[in-house]
């Protein structure tokens, strides 16, 4: 028979943090959820933001903190764009789920236990409008015994009569202190050496989303043992090297287009992300000290055109070639407009 | 059984190319926490070889006992129930499938496949639960909606379900997916190393190489080293003993599309653009990718232009192979772009020879 592989969990799950208080940097929802504790209430909750900011965290956190252990499988239903949520599926399940009574709502066990249900629906963004206008009634009808918690990305993607039946909090991008504060943290608990260096680094390569910070570290932990430097930390996170970066845009200043060519086929061939490759050459370009602002438009104009484009699922290597035409064309004082164009 | 084949390394200790990320990898997996991995590179860079070597080392001899099923999924969806049927290839402690096979239906694959692996995790002699790990390839070309909702699945289930997720480009993976992984990027072998696959391979086989010979199989290889074994593998079919000067043939579809390039160049006119068409179509039956078909167009048509041009035409090439991703039908967009460049080359021949 085959071995069985013994499993732990990811640091990213041994870290996240069981209470409200413990979620770093998004203060205005810990305030709130902070009374929510004591008043044993709380109105409908719509969570958005970016990847890895906490809100996942926060919901399941208040969930475990207002019903303990015992009671949470009964009152809290965590729904997520894994299982289906078709307009019936939603339906019948949090039909089924609400409609059993709960108690009076006195303390149990320490936990506040207050008499309603809480249903979380992770990942709302990816609901069909269909789906999230079902909710619309449902969410009026058991309005007396539930509490909906929306998570998503896109707050666009929700349903305005959705989104405005709920008190809405933003996720921000955590700061780069808040981010050192809890990678700090991890690094005690883990027996790690992070000189200050490589810490700036973690923080600024991580943007402001915690969980990517933490899979670098544990990444550049197993790799690198327990003295973790800057340069370990960038080989791990998939960030252009800058040699790269300004290699492309010196091809891009020399005029010669097959050179330029030449370097896009490397930077295909190296593995290179071409959005990240867009995002580095914007903070080059940008910066630039020797570069007019109208040449720097120009660059970034192409630079917004290919980002869109690869959104859509354009070709790399066609967007990033294109994007090194357009910025010779800029950096060398060609024209802008195309000479046989008819 | 293909050179490709024969020839790929099964352990990490065996491999030629990326050795440094091989070494990774078994540091990577001497703890039982590793997080859920991404790897993303260029096609032929070597993905596959080192994640079925990984796989070796995390379940042993075991992963090589394969077996190819042609599963199929009944789904629930409240009001009906969806069939699906996809290749699944498993052992006892891994499942590795394409869900993008199953065309806009992928989700239903990944939410069914991690969730009945969740529930069939296996159970050691102590009672202590482990974890299985899913193969999943082509991620980029997964829809929206799979990608989406694999983010909470993934979290939820990374105690009982490990995944090692497979594509060329990751720019097309979303962010979020991309923050639950460790990425781990391979590049394509450099020719270099790819010359010394090649020469393992000829003694190997027992092959005298002609000095040099080897090095011309690597340049034409475009850095992929699968489509360099499989060249060095069809010379020796034409031709053996091998000569110096011996050529090193072409892939089919590109040669087709190097005649195209010239048809485009001797004559830019309504018939000319109806009979490319005709040769366009041909590929595309053969199941060659648009949008390989428009790059390989467009490296041809540079090989011929002045400098000027070069840049207005790989705007256009640009230009539609986008509009092409989000329209339905292929030819009409690689069509747009040979009447675009033909306008384009015509008023340029027009200035410059009157
Ligand atoms: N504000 C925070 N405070 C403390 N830890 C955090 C915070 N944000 C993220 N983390 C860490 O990152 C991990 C992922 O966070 P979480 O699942 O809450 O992200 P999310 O906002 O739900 O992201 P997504 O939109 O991708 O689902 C957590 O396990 C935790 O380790
Ligand atoms: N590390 C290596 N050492 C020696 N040979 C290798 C190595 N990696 C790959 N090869 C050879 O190159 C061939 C192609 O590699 P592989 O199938 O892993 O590419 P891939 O990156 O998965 O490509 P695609 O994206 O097109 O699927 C293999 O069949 C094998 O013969
Ligand atoms: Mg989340
Ligand atoms: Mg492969």
């Amino acid at each position: 028979m085959a071995p069985v592989l013994q499993s732990s969990q990811p640091w990213v799950e041994k870290y996240r943090p069981k209470q409200v208080k413990d979620v770093a940097h998004q203060d205005e929802v810990v305030r709130v959820l902070t009374n929510t504790l004591e008043t044993a209430n709380c109105p409908h909750m719509l969570f958005y933001g970016p990847p890895g900011t906490g809100k996942t965290t926060t919901a399941l956190a208040i969930a475990h903190q207002l019903f303990g252990p015992e009671l949470y499988k009964s009152r809290v239903l965590e729904l997520n764009a894994s299982d289906d949520r078709g307009i019936n599926v939603v339906r019948t399940k949090i039909k089924d789920f609400a409609a059993v009574a709960v108690g009076s709502g006195q303390r149990q066990g320490g936990y506040p236990c207050p008499p309603f249900k809480i249903i979380i629906l992770d990942e709302a963004d990816s609901m069909t409008e269909d789906a999230q206008n079902a909710l619309r009634r449902t969410m009026e009808t058991y309005s007396k015994v539930t509490r909906f918690f929306f998570i998503c990305n896109y707050i666009s993607r929700i349903i305005e009569p959705l989104a405005s039946r709920c008190a809405k909090f933003r996720f921000k991008p955590l700061s780069e202190e808040i981010m050192s504060s809890r990678i700090l943290h991890i690094c005690d608990q883990e027996g790690l050496n992070l000189d200050s260096e490589a810490l700036s680094t973690l923080s600024s390569i991580s943007q402001g989303d915690l969980r990517r910070a933490i899979t670098y570290l544990q990444g550049a932990a197993r790799l690198f043992g327990s003295s973790i430097s800057s340069k370990d930390l960038i080989s791990v996170s998939g960030v252009i090297p800058r040699e790269v970066v300004e290699a492309f845009y010196a091809t891009c200043k020399s005029g010669n287009f097959d050179l330029a060519n030449k370097e896009v086929n490397n930077v295909i061939a190296e593995g290179y992300p071409v959005s990240q490759m867009i995002f580095q050459l914007f903070n080059v370009v940008v910066e630039a000290d020797d570069v007019p602002d109208e040449q720097k438009a120009r660059i970034c104009k192409s630079l917004a055109e290919a980002d869109k484009r690869l959104v859509d699922g354009a070709d790399e290597y066609l967007q990033l070639l294109d994007v090194a035409s357009n910025t010779m064309r800029a950096l060398c004082n060609m024209p802008q407009e195309f000479s046989f164009e008819t | 059984m293909l050179w490709v084949d024969k020839y790929r390394p099964k352990t990490l200790d065996r491999v030629m190319v990326h050795e440094e990320i091989a070494l990774n990898l078994k540091k990577l997996v001497a703890e039982q926490d590793c997080p859920h991995l991404l790897f993303y590179g260029p096609s032929g860079s070597g993905k596959k070889t080192l994640i079925m070597a990984l796989l070796r080392q995390i379940l042993g001899p075991s992963a090589e006992k394969v077996k190819v099923e042609n599963r199929n999924w009944k789904i629930d969806a409240g009001s009906r129930t969806i069939d699906l049927e996809l290749t699944t290839l498993s052992s006892a402690n891994h499942v590795e499938l394409s869900p993008s096979d199953a065309g806009f239906q992928d989700r239903y694959i990944v939410q069914e496949i991690i969730k009945e692996m969740a529930k069939n995790r296996p159970i050691d002699t102590k009672g202590k639960k482990g974890y299985k790990v899913l193969i999943l390839n082509e991620v980029d070309k997964l829809s929206r909606e799979a990608q989406h909702s694999l983010r909470r699945t993934m979290e939820k289930y990374s105690a009982s379900c490990r995944l090692i997720l497979c594509c060329n480009s990751s720019s097309k993976v979303t962010e979020a997916i991309q923050s639950r992984c460790l990425n781990i990027r391979v590049n394509a072998p450099s020719e270099e190393e790819i010359i010394e696959v090649l020469e393992f391979i000829g003694k190997k086989e027992g092959l005298q190489l002609p000095s040099g010979f080897a090095a011309r199989v690597a340049e034409k290889s475009n850095r992929s080293l699968r489509r360099a074994i499989l060249s060095l593998e069809t010379c020796r079919v034409q031709q053996y003993p091998f000569t110096s000067n011996q050529a090193i043939p072409p892939m089919d579809w590109e040669e087709y599309i190097s005649e195209i390039a010239t048809d485009i160049l001797k004559e830019q006119s309504p018939k000319r653009l109806f009979q490319v068409r005709g040769k366009v179509y041909e590929l595309l039956i053969n199941c060659i990718p648009p949008q390989m078909i428009l790059k390989r167009l467009l490296h041809e048509l540079l090989k011929k232009l002045d400098a000027e041009l070069k840049h207005e035409v790989c705007h256009w090439a640009a230009y539609y192979e986008h509009r092409m991703r989000l329209g339905q039908k292929a030819i009409f967009h690689i069509e747009a772009f040979v009447a675009k460049f033909m306008s384009i080359y015509k008023a340029f021949l027009i200035a410059t020879f009157g």
